[in-house]
């Protein structure tokens, strides 16, 4: 189990600005009145993107079981991550202390059986509970099978998700990044005049595939992703992340650890952007080329970023005008909120308040400077509370979380999902396109009326009476 | 008759399984103004609610008592008398189970313990019942923590008759059904019909058709459920003229009603199949005293009709089943009525139905034994959950869709199994899945002396025609 210690070590965060203020983003959670995850939810929702690792779920079976099979994330290739493994533990190996050898056993046959090239361990709240030593565990299943076994302890009980994407990140960091050099860069995959940059994404999911919307143009630009964390990555990308030259911070500081330790370790600038929005996504690919310090390479970005918002402006056209002054509330947390808003307000949408219960300062500041001062910020995020302002500030649409769904269609309003486990891709230039075809198709819906017609008959009796 | 094959590997290769908490929780919400609360960590409560939104695609009541480092080591009392007394004040629900999870149990709780201390102290929410239930994740399954959640809760709501002066027959027409988490809210629904029209009045116990259906309400929200068994309906299940329960797995619950009711209990494991549904209207007669309706014997002679239609399909069918026991031992008797051969039956735990299915043997495991054993046996067709999908299309196979859950198709919630209506469609759908591929085609032979056209040549020898089964794999 990790001690206080280690657990306030990993919520004392220097390059989050919930440091310096009130820690709202890790508030504590009240019984009978919570929302939310845990840390092995949020470990998990960080790393089983890494598609050729077993994921092994140590605990009973509630954990697994709830979960396995349930992320929107894509893989080209490997499918191991959707084959779910847990060592679904009994009463007795709990009681008679036999978790942890069946742990061990567990690895070895996930080895047996699917060759991955690395183990990952998820502790859960229970064998945390009951001291099972997960790292000596791994440490004996690594020298005994010879196969990389990486021990990510991640109770629930231990907090939020936000510090379960801490502990999953400081993992990677601990015991996979830098356990091997890149690949040779082949001769044929060399363009003459282009300078090859390795890069790493960290935080980027590849939710139903968008990344794919962007990774060409980083191929285009000569950006060798050595490695996203952890969308659609492998274990031998995530072992070559200290030899990148840059690292982008997408979107959500969720594995702002990740960043400021490869930078300590290994000298590693970083920064933060999001593929959100055409200007974000301009903005991204400028920063790229700006802290990588080379002209030529700039040149090329800004005849790509020109390129491509030509292109995709155009395509937007026909749905701008559909979506016009059409008024948003955007409820999801964190630095996304501004990243949307700003993708909202390129197609020349009306946000008239977003939530802010996991922004910072900063966050919020850019909020203001994008919305004007007037914004309504809501830190309440109860669907009771959701609805009286869709109502109040008369928005067309509610985007949120797919928690929020049923919220919003049982009020019979419009809905748009956000977060990781839409089936739809956002990402980039073309992502916009698909945006708008989502926001389109559920704000101009024949339903609304249906639904919130009363039947004939009643309209009748009204008139009638 | 079944032999059962224990767990015999360390590691769960996609779990069948889902937790007891997980059943507790659907229990609880098929009653009126119902909250659950799980206790345990945020997630625990996190994971469940995910999983039934994503089944029934609804919003889903599901509290936490939040249990983090410090209360996980020192002791979470204070947040399970807290956590009921946040939901009495805020949603003034009727009804507050409190589900136990691993990590409570493991921590030593002692939920009965609270909740009492919770009454001693706000004697306010007097007329709110808080039941505390133990579900631990470490042992049982969705079915277990279902029949636990509606024993206890029937224990707390459920008046002695001998206290209150409730009588057997008061209500000549009510009827008490206990109904198995593997009815759907469309079988409730079809059940609802085949007892009105025998002049009866069922009480569902739970109900999830009224909570958990799709319905559309005037209110925008809720913070507890609307619709579901009330409260001050439980106090009447002594009045009814007998007690019917459905499920092996809710005997136990429904021998306690009786315990405290005397109202006669008629049992049956399910209402998949002929047999099964003759066995329901025999009890209905019976009940009821009045002949069987016209409709309704109509109603079974399309199913015999349809048996008749579809036995070609599905004689010697090799199918594997993977599910929980209630819904395992249903769909072997609709099977082998039919002629199929249940080559495979993967079930999530050992409960004492099990011994009892008419099948050689039945593994305790997951849908990778399922696989593996589907393999072995030549599995010609799979029925099993949302997970089960991509087991059958590694096996090649077709699979019917059933149990918990499923998130990979639209109102799956609703579909309706029971009655001989919805059997008839279930023997349609499993036709279909297998209609044109199941048997073996004959290879094509082309005569080394053969005249055909020369374009006829070049194609590859292959199978008359193009076919999924697990043969041409």
């Amino acid at each position: 189990m990790k001690t206080t210690k280690n657990i306030a070590e990993l919520l004392d965060e220097p390059a989050c600005e919930h440091n310096k203020k009130e820690k709202s983003g890790c508030a504590k959670p009240k019984p009978g009145a919570s929302a939310g995850g845990c840390a092995f939810d949020g470990a998990q929702i960080a790393l089983l993107p890494i598609a050729d690792v077993a994921h092994i779920v140590h605990g009973p079976i509630a954990c697994a079981g709830s979960s396995w099979d349930n992320r929107g994330t894509r893989s080209s290739g490997a499918t191991l991550y959707r084959i779910g493994m847990t060592t679904d533990l009994t009463e007795q190996d709990i009681i008679m202390g036999r978790a942890e050898k069946r742990l061990f056993l567990a690895i070895k046959q996930a080895i047996d059986t699917y060759h991955p090239p690395a183990v990952f361990i998820y502790n859960t709240c229970v064998p945390a509970l009951i001291g099972d030593d997960i790292n000596a565990v791994c440490k004996s299943a690594q020298e005994r099978w010879g196969v990389p076994v990486v021990p990510i302890d991640c109770a629930g009980f231990y907090g939020t998700k936000n510090l379960g994407n801490r502990i999953a990140g400081d993992a990677m960091v601990t015991h996979v990044i830098g356990t091997r050099d890149p690949d040779f860069l082949h001769l044929s995959i060399q363009r003459a005049e282009i300078i090859v940059h390795d890069v790493n994404l960290i935080g980027e999911y590849n939710i139903a595939g968008e990344f794919w919307h962007m990774l060409p143009l980083l191929d285009e630009l000569g950006l060798r992703v050595l490695c996203t964390l952890s969308g659609d990555a492998r274990f031998r990308e995530v072992q070559t992340m200290h030899k990148a030259e840059v690292n982008m911070m997408v979107c959500s500081k969720a594995m702002v650890n990740v960043a400021r330790k490869l930078q300590q370790q290994y000298g590693t600038p970083w920064f933060e952007g999001s593929f959100y929005g055409i200007t974000d996504t301009s903005m991204a690919l400028r920063d790229f080329a700006k802290s990588l310090n080379d002209a030529d390479l700039v040149e090329r970005t800004e005849a790509l970023i020109l390129r491509e918002e030509t292109r995709v402006r155009t395509a937007l056209d026909p749905w701008k005008a559909r979506l016009q002054g059409k008024r948003v509330l955007l409820f999801t947390g964190g630095v996304k909120s501004w990243s949307v808003i700003s993708a909202l307000q390129d197609l020349g949408m009306v946000v008239v308040a977003t939530g802010t219960n996991k922004s910072t300062e900063e966050d919020k500041a850019r909020i203001r400077e994008l919305m004007g001062e007037d914004t309504l910020m809501i830190n309440d995020g109860s669907p009771k509370e959701l609805i009286r302002v869709v109502r109040n500030y008369q928005a067309d649409i509610l985007i949120a979380g797919g928690r929020n769904m049923y919220t919003a269609l049982k009020a019979k309003i419009p809905f748009l999902d956000i977060n990781q486990e839409r089936e739809f891709g956002y990402e980039g230039y073309q992502g916009m396109l698909e945006l708008v075809r989502q926001l389109a198709l559920t704000i101009e819906s024949p339903i609304w009326k249906a639904v919130r017609a009363p039947a004939p008959w009643k309209n009748q009796r009204i008139q009638g009476g | 008759m079944a032999n059962i094959l224990k767990r015999n590997k360390a590691l769960s290769v996609n779990p069948l399984k889902a937790s007891q908490p997980i059943g507790g929780s659907l229990a609880t919400l098929g009653f009126n103004r119902a909250m659950p609360m799980l206790h345990g960590s945020q997630g625990c409560t996190a994971f469940a609610k995910v999983f039934f939104v994503r089944h029934f695609r609804e919003p889903i009541p599901l509290q936490s008592t939040a249990m983090d480092q410090g209360s996980s080591v020192m002791g979470a009392d204070e947040n399970v008398r807290e956590g009921i007394r946040s939901i009495a004040e805020k949603s003034q629900p009727a009804l507050i189970t409190i589900l136990t999870t691993g990590l409570a149990e493991t921590q030593g709780c002692d939920v009965q313990r609270n909740v009492r201390e919770f009454r001693e102290n706000h004697p306010e929410f007097a007329d709110i019942a808080v039941v505390g239930v133990s579900t631990p994740d470490f042992t049982g399954s969705v079915e277990t923590g279902y029949a636990a959640t509606l024993t206890e809760i029937i224990r707390a709501v459920v008046p002695e008759a001998k206290t209150v002066g409730t009588y057997p027959g008061k209500r000549k027409h009510q009827v008490n059904v206990l109904v198995s988490y593997m009815l759907t809210p469309g079988d409730l629904e079809a059940l609802r019909d085949i007892f009105e029209q025998f002049h009866l009045r069922p009480v569902f116990v739970p109900d999830i058709s009224d909570s958990l259906d799709g319905c559309l309400t005037a209110e925008d929200f809720s913070p507890v459920t609307i619709g579901g068994t009330s409260l001050s309906e439980m106090a009447t299940l002594g009045d009814a003229v007998a007690t019917l329960v459905i499920g092996a797995s809710l005997y136990k619950a429904a021998e306690l009603l009786e315990e405290k009711t005397g109202v006669k209990t008629y049992t049956l494991d399910h209402l998949y199949g002929l047999k099964a549904n003759d066995a329901l209207i025999t009890i209905l007669v019976e009940v009821s005293g009045k002949d069987v309706p016209e409709r309704i014997e109509r109603q079974r002679a399309q199913l015999q009709d349809a048996m008749l239609d579809t036995h070609f399909m599905l004689g010697q069918l090799r199918i594997a089943i993977a599910a929980d026991a209630d819904l395992l031992d249903a769909f072997v008797d609709l099977l082998q009525e039919m002629g199929a051969e249940v080559v495979v039956a993967v079930t999530s735990c050992n409960v004492p139905l099990l011994a009892k299915i008419p099948l050689s043997s039945v593994k305790i495991g997951d849908l990778e034994d399922m696989e593996l054993i589907g393999k072995a046996e030549k599995a010609q067709l799979v029925i099993g959950n949302s997970h089960a999908v991509d087991s059958a299309e590694r096996l090649g196979v077709p699979i019917l869709r059933a149990g918990f859950p499923l998130y990979d198709i639209i109102g799956g919630y609703q579909k309706t199994w029971i009655g001989y209506r919805g059997t008839r469609q279930t023997l349609f759908d499993l036709a279909n899945l297998v209609i044109n591929f199941t048997h073996e085609e004959i290879p094509v032979y082309r005569s080394i002396y053969a005249q055909k056209p020369a374009s006829e040549l070049s194609e590859p020898l292959g199978h008359a025609s193009s076919c999924h089964a697990s043969s041409c794999h």
